[in-house]
């Protein structure tokens, strides 16, 4: 047991354990303060694999500003557990025998895949490196990059729209 | 580290996510949940991307710049979904003046 | 000018459409005018066109308008032949049709002015179809012609259609002629699938040597079944005295002396046919004789002016039939025409005698017109002694040259024939006495209404007299004066192939003098009877009895159609109406509601609840990995 497979094996079950408290607490502020650290979690795993600039990005964008818009609307709502809508509990129960099996389903379709051998680095590999990811991001990917900006532009006409005031 | 734990970790997190979405009612949760869902796919295709980065090297040598599209990809990824979680939040902060509550079942009013 | 044979039917055919289209504009005048215009130029060119055929070596012409229906190997032509036969049908139909035409400007002049168009362009209708009838050269023309008449004598039986006595004769006749018309259809059918044409110029060439005699026999009784609904023999004959609740002239010209009488040109048209299945013949033979003789028998006891000239008709046309039975062909369509004359002068002398009266038609309530009308009188009396076959009006030479086929035939049937012509002098005799003769017996309001007809009523009167007097001489017989058969010299190329298969036989000369004299001599006597009993005649003495009331109640053949063929059906449909119906309805109705229920139940799956809608496609997605990976 080397410190990252240590790591992996901490950062992975905290990644389940944030997710499963995300799904399962009712109040939705603790929903949210648990996926930013399941997103951390995840952070983490993108160094362990040496892809730095995309764990970055993560923290900053995901972790930073997504879900601290979430944390805004949730506030400016002021909701928390008691307002809640609760479904029914059967509903919940079919929900989670069918993501149950979903998750059966998708193991059991994949344990016997030719994937044994494969392996995946931890700590080395240059490519997650922010040099080259730019290299190839302004170079090869410089479209659709550009067209980004574009989307994000409609994007936020489109939030500025929908959520003003009629 | 075996690709498989990644396999499986992804799985996990994306089953998670699915029950999640069926389980709640609640449409900032369920945007939250579908939010997991896409973070395990991430996860995936980078640990893919090593994966196949190391297969390379093996042959052409460390500078093999095989594996990259993955993390572009997963970097589109995030820019596509933060554009969608702004629209999507914006469409719950209406729907919560509207009824006052964020409740998806408001689209039951569609039937009628 | 056979070229342009196509003017025929379509004048008529123009004034249909013109009067139809503008019944509701056009005056009476000026729908009269139109309306006989029209008949009148189709005659003018029919006179030109038998001018044409009657020179000798004439050949006759295949006028071809366009390609009706042309599909594989079956090619039929919207085409007209002209030849003898179709030639005299033209100026039979034409020429009888202008008088009535004529005569209906005056007759139905109390209708209001959009009645009288539409009286006009049915008739107009009537004889376009007509035309097209015997103008046709092949059956499915002739199919055309067949039905259009049916249809145009539907609509004017039922031209009074507020009267719904007279809209149920309408659809009976209809119903009744539809029965023909379907055995006539299969008989066309079997035609094109036996010779692969319908084409008469084909066919008839075709089918010497081309079918076997059961064939031949089949088709040939099929196609008679279609003449017995047209042409009225039994059992399908009870529609056409009903048909006497249409408009007198419509009588004279459908009910006389045109349509009914289609199903004899349809048979004197396919006589190659005919000759060549001798038991299809010998059963026209046996069916025009037994209609002959139960018709004329019916004639005796009926109280109706229109309804003894009705059962007149049935009896001639029955006589025509035998006449095609024993291979006498220039002898029916001989007494086609005769009787055309004779019987629509009848006709139209009823018209005259009921416009007098006021549209009284029982006889009882007449006598004593012969000083008040003495045109119609005398008119009618020449109908009277044409259609009694005395000695040298038309009758007599066309149904005596029937009667003399039909002995050399067999006997029997003409001794049959004869009795059945003293039964037809008999009731015209008492007919004529009882209406014309003794004194008045209706009331004085009638009696001071009495009063000749006018002239566009008694000109076609006279007219037609003068034919029915002169036209037997277009037939005089061989042993009377030889090689004066005119008619029958015309008509030659027509029935050429037949009296090649089958020579038509006829008596020895002495044998037909003792025939003729007897017959005459018979005929005399019956018909002076008649006179003298119903001279005197005052009023009904008492209830008939016995055999006079089987007669004055037709046999009791409606009834037993009725009781036959009416009420079963009419049992049969409310029966099925009541449960196989509900049956039906059952599945019928079982599958919408299927459906609907279905759809109810379908429908609460699109809750609205997007909740559900996500489970269901995870579902769904699980399913597909399933089926993917492990089946």
């Amino acid at each position: 047991m080397s410190i990252t497979q240590i790591l992996f094996w901490f950062l992975s079950i905290l990644t389940v354990f944030g997710a499963l408290m995300v799904i399962t607490r009712k109040n939705p502020v603790y929903s949210v303060l648990w996926l930013i650290i399941t997103f951390m979690a995840i952070s983490g795993h993108y160094i362990l694999l040496n892809a730095q600039f995309l764990a970055i990005v993560n923290v900053i964008v995901y972790a930073g500003a997504i879900m601290v818009l979430f944390l805004f609307v949730i506030m400016l709502m002021n909701l928390d557990a008691d307002a809640e809508p609760q479904k029914n509990k059967w509903l919940q129960l079919a929900g989670v025998v069918a993501g149950g099996c979903l998750l059966l389903i998708l193991v059991a379709s994949l344990k016997d895949a030719e994937t044994k051998s494969k392996m995946a680095e931890l700590g080395t590999g240059s490519i997650g490196l922010i040099q080259n990811l730019g290299q190839a991001l302004f170079k090869t990917y410089v479209l659709p990059f550009e067209v980004s900006s574009v989307l994000f532009l409609s994007a936020m006409v489109g939030a500025v729209v929908i959520g003003k005031k009629n | 580290m075996p690709i498989n734990n990644y396999i499986f970790l992804g799985i996990i997190l994306f089953c998670i996510g699915v029950t999640g979405v069926l389980t709640r009612r609640n449409a900032i949760i369920i945007f939250m949940c579908i939010e997991l869902m896409l973070n395990a796919v991430n996860l995936l295709l980078v640990a893919f991307s090593k994966m196949h980065h190391q297969v390379a090297a093996l042959h052409q040598g460390a500078a093999s710049t095989v594996g990259t599209e993955g993390q572009i990809f997963v970097f589109f990824i995030m820019v596509v979904a933060a554009a969608e979680v702004s629209v999507g939040l914006a469409i719950i902060v209406m729907m919560y003046r509207n009824t006052h509550s964020v409740d998806v079942n408001f689209l039951n009013r569609l039937k009628h | 000018m056979s070229q342009f044979v196509y003017l025929v039917p379509l004048f008529p055919l123009v004034g249909f459409l013109v009067i139809g289209l503008g019944r509701n504009v056009l005056s009476r005048t000026l729908t009269g005018l139109i309306g006989c215009a029209t008949v009148l130029a189709s005659f003018v060119v029919s006179v030109m066109i038998f001018n044409e055929v009657r020179t000798p070596g004439f050949m006759p012409v295949t006028v071809r308008l366009f390609d009706f229906i042309h599909t594989g190997s079956l090619n039929i032509s919207f085409a007209f032949q002209v030849d003898q036969l179709s030639s005299l049908f033209l100026l039979i139909i034409t020429g009888v049709g202008s008088l009535i035409h004529i005569y209906s400007t005056s007759y139905m002049h109390e209708e209001k002015p959009h009645h009288f168009a539409r009286y006009f362009s049915y008739l107009n209708l009537f004889v376009f179809s007509m035309l097209l009838l015997v103008l046709g050269a092949n059956y499915v023309i002739l199919f055309i012609g067949w039905e259009g008449v049916g249809l145009c004598s539907y609509l004017l039986i039922g031209f009074w259609f507020t009267n719904g006595d007279y809209n149920y004769a309408a659809r009976k006749a209809f119903i009744m002629n539809r029965i023909g018309d379907l055995a006539f259809l299969i008989g066309i059918f079997w035609i094109l699938a036996q010779f692969g044409s319908l084409n008469y110029a084909d066919v008839f060439t075709r089918c010497q040597g081309g079918a076997t005699a059961p064939v031949l026999t089949g088709i040939t009784l099929l196609l008679f079944i279609g003449a017995t609904g047209k042409s009225a023999q039994i059992p399908l004959y009870t529609w056409l005295p009903d048909a006497m609740a249409g408009p007198t002239p419509v009588s004279a010209l459908i009910h006389a002396a045109t349509m009914v009488t289609a199903g004899i040109y349809m048979i004197a048209r396919s006589n190659v046919m005919y000759t060549l299945a001798p038991a299809t013949q010998a059963v026209i033979a046996v069916i025009g004789l037994c209609t002959a003789i139960l018709a004329a028998s019916i004639a005796i006891q009926q109280n109706d002016i229109k309804k003894v000239l009705a059962y007149s008709t049935v009896s001639q046309l029955g006589y025509m039939f035998l006449g095609l039975g024993v291979g006498a062909y220039t002898g029916a369509v001989f007494h086609v025409m005769t009787h055309a004359f004779f019987k629509a002068l009848l006709f139209l002398g009823a018209g005259s005698v009921i416009h007098a009266m006021g549209g009284e038609q029982d006889i009882r309530k007449m006598g004593g017109l012969r000083k008040y009308m003495p045109v119609t009188y005398w008119t009618f009396w020449v109908g009277t002694f044409a259609i009694a076959g005395i000695f040298p009006f038309a009758g007599f030479f066309s149904k005596d040259e029937i009667l003399s086929h039909a002995y050399a035939h067999n006997p029997v049937l003409y001794a049959v024939g004869l009795l059945g012509s003293l039964f037809t002098a008999f009731y015209m005799f008492r007919l004529l006495s009882l209406t014309f003769l003794g004194k008045f017996r209706g009331t004085h309001e009638q009696e001071h209404h009495l009063h000749e007809s006018p002239a566009a009523i008694t000109i076609p009167l006279v007219i037609l007299a003068v034919l029915a007097i002169f036209a037997g001489f277009l037939g005089i017989p061989e042993y009377i004066k030889p090689d004066a058969h005119i008619l029958e010299k015309f008509l030659a190329p027509v029935f050429a192939s037949s009296q090649e298969i089958a020579a038509s036989a006829s008596p020895a000369p002495g044998t037909e003098w003792v025939l003729t004299i007897v017959s005459l001599l018979l005929i005399a006597a019956v018909s002076i009877w008649g006179w003298t009993k119903f001279k005197g005649y005052t009023g009904p003495a008492k209830e008939a009895t016995g055999f006079a009331k089987i007669l004055e109640n037709k046999w009791y053949v409606d009834e037993l159609y009725d009781a036959v063929i009416v009420r079963p059906i009419n049992a049969l449909a409310g029966f099925l109406n009541k449960y196989v119906e509900r049956g039906l309805d059952g599945i019928v109705n079982g599958a919408g509601r299927l459906v609907q229920y279905s759809s109810r139940q379908i429908r609460l799956l699109q809750s609205g609840q997007v909740g559900a809608y996500v489970l269901l496609m995870v579902i769904g997605v699980i399913i597909l990995f399933i089926v993917q990976i492990f089946l």
